[in-house]
């Protein structure tokens, strides 16, 4: 696999810039001797079509959902509609410094405030920050919210445990923990729910709060989110809501109705963002009256048809962004709530979860659904016992053969060889049969030809990596002090 | 009416025959009543395409500040794009997948962090770097965090000059975690002006150039800190011909990627990097992407060093971060590919060139003079009489420069800082100093 310095040439350039004033030595003269470098970076010489010819060829090695069906579960890969990139591109959000004047930027605060008041409908919630950069980032605010409103009342250091469903996603205890809470965890029940007697057990005087992902990581409502709620409010603690898996009631139910005291949605998956090959996204966070003193400044308002920045909270947690979010992001997940309204949003969680529920049916005859309910959004399977020592991992790259993205593997933990998948609205009925018949094929490879499965992909630009290696033998860049 | 919903009535039909279930709202039996009774839409109707499309190109277009020269930096900075980048992005097999988790499918994306990883340690002089952080100013606050996890030191050394959203978020993270910052001064040159490191420290952080935009000496800094972490802020553009912190013996190397290759876009999405030490490797947050063999002995690249990471370590991970900013990541790739050494450093200095001869020109106008004496790069304090009244009067010509409050938490009233890069032209630099002298 060739890298963009194994192209080129000394001396070769892809733009033409302006030249200098005055000789390059000349002005590097001026520099005080202690300050001058020595040694210049190096970095890649190439021309402009060996340039674009590299990218060309790397993109040709990925897969992204304009590529093809992308189950991952817990990720919402639906379709990512063009004319948000568009309209996102625009030198007026693109070009506009963040620095200027109110005054100067009201087309950029409007898109936000208005970006807020949708969000606020959405999840039912009084109060909204737009400026985490993603969902863990939304988590961690989430928790120095949580934080403020303990130190507030005088019970920081009295409630310091939040509780979580052992089904969570791996970014609620890490969260939890960057803002110095301790995390107990909480088993699910045979349901797959939170188990409410552990709950209640678990609940006291120094519980802090609950992360809960609604639905949760099965993709299983938690029917007693009411129970759950009103717990741990009568316990004296708060409910974060991951809004991780929102696309599994978007328009339907909103998380201010379950009892939720924060929640953060993820912009890049249930509002269509593109996820960029790992980011960026975006993590509003949405908030119930007893956090709104403590939400990040500064807040955008509008009065007169005006919007200012409001930065007189004596009691915020302060900024959790250096200005005010992802505005680009912001602006392409504008774009298609505006495009879907309330009934194309309604749609939308319907879709999914119709796909999802059509796609389970027809694979749970062949594969162990260890929960077998009601799915939402996604659902998830198990590989085990399909056969001879074949695991998840060989069914998620055989499923590469069959020109498939696999879905999300070994997750949640509490699942033996976890298989989550998540096809989200956008995939027409067909894509979704042929999903399944691939799936069914490979649990009777598996059972007839096993090794066609452990030495799976075979048509994938490289074969099965080895992850030992890369951690035995670190080799994390080109040069200098490492390895290579 | 959904646009991107693919089913027809007949599908709908079909699949719900298929699963023997009634009708869609069956399929939301779970959810309970009560939560059920309680939603109310938010009142928005739909809308087609080029309705949305009218009304996102009018919010675009309402902000003034577009049409304004800008002489702004504060931390971001309006540098040349050369059209190559955004083309590259706009390759949807990268640009619409997911974090690469599958390598097999991911070598696409898992080879240009590798490529990207390699030029922010050359840029840096650092051993080892992350496939980004959502923005500098998170990358700082991890950056602290992990000499607080290192070294158990509590209280964090910050310049006074560190820009003023940076140490605001820094704040917050260090609140967070239970530490607390203490306030390193600068002296006359407005360099950094450190006194006694007091027990207990974790980290020292340098700007490097600072928030005034002089450019630090970072010599014997290290020497001064014991166990504490040495961590440098840096503009990566200057970096071209500045020596790297690296050199000095910096512990981790942070900062805001956004001038390479990344517009401004009204403060994000951003860019952070961070890069550290191999000997920091497993305590550094973020991805990594590694080289390693297939099983014919192909080489490949996958996602390494995950143990560290919240899906694998949860409660005890270096961080919780999972979405980052790839693809402003891979802007910055193709961004210092298609420049190359060369052009790197004509970019860094014609922003040097351009910005001293706008700061002489200043500095000899009556009521103006720079605030320090220290060596800066393309972004100078200047002291004036009346700032606001020469803001003003720079608006009126068509230009922008922050507001004088934003040098007010720096401990600066009478000052107006302006930056200049590659993009100013010497008519716009004529039209700035004619504004002043109006």
């Amino acid at each position: 696999m060739s890298t963009i310095y194994d192209h080129g040439a000394p001396g070769r350039r892809a733009v033409a810039l302006p030249e200098l004033g005055q000789a390059e030595e000349e002005l590097l003269a001026r520099f005080p001797p202690s300050l001058r470098r020595r040694e210049g970076p190096r970095l890649p010489e190439v021309s402009q079509p060996e340039l674009v010819r590299h990218y060309t060829a790397l993109s040709r090695m990925n897969y992204g959902v304009d590529t093809g069906f992308y189950p991952l579960g817990s990720c919402t890969m639906k379709h990512n509609p063009k004319l948000h990139e568009d309209l996102a591109r625009h030198p007026g959000f693109t070009e506009l410094h963040p620095l200027l004047p109110a005054e100067e930027c009201q087309g950029a605060l409007a898109l936000l405030w208005e970006m807020g008041e949708c969000l606020k409908g959405i999840a039912g919630m009084p109060g909204i920050t737009l400026q985490p950069a993603a969902g863990a980032h939304g988590e961690l605010t989430g928790m120095l919210l949580l934080k403020r409103w303990l130190e507030d009342r005088g019970e920081l250091g009295v409630r310091t445990k939040i509780l979580l469903p052992d089904s969570a996603h791996g970014t609620n205890p890490a969260s939890a923990a960057m803002a110095g809470f301790s995390v107990v965890s909480l088993p699910s029940d045979r349901r797959g729910m939170v188990d409410l007697a552990a709950l209640e057990g678990a609940l006291g005087p120094d519980v802090a709060g609950i992360m809960l992902t609604v639905p949760n990581t099965l993709g299983i409502f938690e029917e007693d989110i009411l129970t759950i709620t009103q717990l741990v409010h009568e316990a004296g603690g708060l409910c974060y809501f991951d809004g991780a898996n929102l696309n599994a009631y978007l328009g339907r139910a909103r998380p201010g109705d379950m009892g939720a005291d924060v929640f953060h949605i993820n912009l890049h998956k249930t509002f269509s963002t593109p996820h960029g090959g790992g980011g960026p996204g975006a993590g509003p966070v949405t908030v119930s009256e007893a956090l709104l003193p403590y939400l990040p400044v500064p807040d955008i308002v509008r009065e007169d048809g005006k919007y200012r920045l409001v930065w007189d909270r004596p009691k915020s947690i302060g900024r959790v962004h250096p200005y005010f979010g992802n505005t680009l992001v912001i602006a392409k997940a504008l774009a298609y709530i505006l495009t879907l309204g309330d009934e194309g949003l309604r749609e939308a969680s319907a879709g999914a979860v119709l796909a999802a529920n059509y796609l389970k049916a027809k694979l749970k005859g062949t594969y162990r659904v260890p929960y077998d309910r009601l799915a939402k959004h996604e659902f998830v399977l198990s590989g085990e016992g399909l056969g001879d020592g074949v695991r998840t991992l060989d069914i998620a790259k055989r499923l590469m053969d069959y020109g498939f993205h696999p879905p999300t593997v070994y997750f949640p933990l509490i699942v033996k060889e976890a298989l989550m998948i998540e096809p989200t609205e956008t995939e027409p009925r067909e894509v979704l049969d042929a999903f399944a018949e691939a799936m069914l094929r490979i649990a009777a490879e598996a059972r007839d030809h096993p090794e066609l499965l452990r030495d799976a992909p075979h048509t994938t630009p490289v074969r099965r990596l080895d992850e030992a290696r890369a951690v035995r033998e670190p080799w994390l860049r080109l040069g200098g002090g490492c390895v290579g | 009416m959904n646009p991107y919903l693919p089913h027809t009535a007949e599908d709908v039909r079909a699949m719900l025959d298929a699963m023997g279930i009634p009708d869609v709202e069956a399929l939301f039996s779970d959810i309970p009543a009560a939560v059920r009774e309680r939603y109310r839409p938010v009142g928005l109707p739909p809308r087609d395409e080029l309705a949305v499309q009218r009304r996102l190109i009018g919010l675009a277009e309402d902000s003034t500040g577009r049409r304004l020269i800008p002489f702004l930096g504060g931390g971001l900075y309006d540098h040349y794009i050369p059209p190559v980048v955004g083309h590259v992005l706009s390759r949807s097999e990268l640009s619409t997948a997911y974090t690469p988790y599958q390598a097999e499918l991911s070598q696409g994306t898992l080879t240009w962090m590798f490529e990207y990883q390699t030029m922010i340690c050359e840029l840096t002089g650092m051993e080892v770097a992350n496939a980004s952080m959502y923005d500098g100013a998170t990358a700082l606050a991890e950056a602290v965090l992990m000499a607080h996890r290192t070294t158990g030191g509590k209280v964090v050394l910050v310049p006074r000059s560190l820009l003023p959203h940076l140490r605001a978020v820094l704040a917050t993270y260090a609140w967070g975690a239970g530490l607390s910052l203490h306030e390193v001064p600068y002296g006359e040159d407005g360099r950094l002006a450190l006194g006694r490191v007091p027990d207990g420290t974790c980290a020292l952080v340098v700007s490097q150039p600072n928030g005034f935009g002089i450019l630090e000496d970072l010599t014997g800094l290290k020497d001064c800190l014991g166990r504490a972490f040495l961590i440098a802020y840096a503009n990566p553009i200057p970096l071209a011909v500045v020596e790297p912190p690296g050199s000095f013996g910096a512990d981790v190397v942070v900062g805001e990627g956004q001038p390479l290759g990344n517009p401004v876009s009204f403060g994000g999405p951003l860019l952070g990097f961070l890069a550290t030490r191999m000997a920091y490797l497993r305590r550094m947050p973020g991805r990594v992407s590694g080289r390693t063999q297939d099983r014919e002995g192909k080489a490949g690249y996958v996602m390494t060093f995950q143990t560290r990471e919240q899906h694998i370590r949860r409660e005890g991970a270096t961080s919780n971060i999972c979405t980052n900013s790839a693809l402003c990541a891979l802007a910055a790739t193709v961004y210092l590919a298609a420049l190359g050494p060369a052009g790197l450093r004509r970019v860094a200095l014609l922003a040097y060139e351009r910005a001293h001869a706008l700061a002489d020109r200043i500095a000899a106008l009556p009521g103006y003079g720079m605030e320090f004496s220290g060596p800066f790069f393309h972004e100078f304090a200047v002291r004036c009489v009346d700032p606001h009244g020469a803001v003003a009067k720079l608006r009126r010509a068509g230009i922008a420069v922050l507001p004088p409050s934003f040098l007010h938490p720096l401990g600066i009233e009478d000052g107006l800082l302006v930056a200049v890069t590659e993009k100013r032209t010497e008519e716009e630099l004529d039209r700035f100093v004619a504004a002043l002298e109006g």
